[in-house]
């Protein structure tokens, strides 16, 4: 049973960064940083932390994975080409983050299998196949939306222990 | 990522100082292959004690170096873990191939 959201996000951010893996660290890093408005425990930071490190290299060695390879493959006109990029949005609630990670690449097919435990695809590159096993024990809800092609939204949300409110708003 | 190695009554302690993640994957799986490869020890600790981030894409590479060294019947045991990897390695059964050390 999920909880239901009754009230609006108390304050809203959105990232948008170029799906490379140095941008790894620098994404957990900024969503870890706006959800401490929250005064989380340091588990906690950590638990969103790891989920958005997660879903930010999911999209980057999957979704673009193959696609940067092709890319430079077809000549295009330079005007045509960007760099594909990654869109985290985060809004914080008075006792959860919401986390979306969304990506513009090739899609999932069959999320139910890619999210299976030591599912991978990429067995040759050492791939774990434990991401999305993570982001599930790791955060209260997640939920996966993709379409081949167009890309793939995660969702997923932390409830924090503490029903605490923004710092700036304490009394 | 910063790996630094030490020798000591046959064994091969590794410390791992940094984060490991996709980024720094191929860089701490090439240091760890380096050491290991030429190694004459019994047995191997990685430690943990100065690892500020994992995530499941540090899994698949201790995952991989086990396999490595299982040919050569050298055991590898993790010791230090912060509690965040400390449940990765719980949730992905790793103690089992890779005991914590005592």
């Amino acid at each position: 049973m999920t909880k239901k959201l009754i009230a609006d996000p108390i304050n809203a951010m959105r990232l948008e960064l170029s799906a490379q893996s140095i941008n790894e660290s620098f994404a957990r890093t900024t969503v870890a940083a706006f959800a401490s408005q929250l005064d989380p425990t340091l588990d906690e930071i950590n638990d969103i932390k790891t989920a958005v490190s997660e879903a930010v290299t999911n999209a980057i060695v999957h979704a673009y994975g193959e696609g940067i390879i092709k890319l430079k493959g077809v000549h295009l006109p330079s005007t045509d080409y960007t760099m594909p990029t990654i869109v985290i949005e985060a809004e914080l609630f008075n006792d959860s983050i919401r986390i979306k990670v969304t990506d513009k690449g090739k899609g999932i097919n069959d999320i139910e299998q890619a999210m299976q435990p030591f599912h991978t695809t990429k067995p040759e590159e050492e791939r774990s196949g434990m991401g999305f096993t993570v982001m599930q024990s790791f955060m209260d809800n997640l939920n996966v939306s993709s379409r081949p092609n167009k890309g793939t939204t995660i969702t997923m949300q932390k409830f924090f222990v503490k029903n605490s409110t923004p710092k700036e708003n304490a009394v | 990522m910063n790996v630094r190695t030490k020798m000591h009554q046959g064994t091969l302690y590794i410390s791992l100082d940094g984060e490991l993640d996709h980024h720094t994957a191929e860089f701490t799986r090439g240091q760890l292959d380096h050491h290991m490869v030429q190694t004459r020890a019994g047995q191997i600790i990685i430690d943990l004690a100065n690892l500020k981030f994992m995530d499941s894409t540090g899994i698949g590479v201790l995952i991989g170096r086990y396999k490595k060294m299982r040919d050569r019947n050298v055991p590898i045991y993790v010791a230090n873990p912060s509690s965040q990897a400390e449940r990765i390695f719980k949730m992905t059964g790793l103690y089992s191939i890779m005991p914590k050390a005592n």
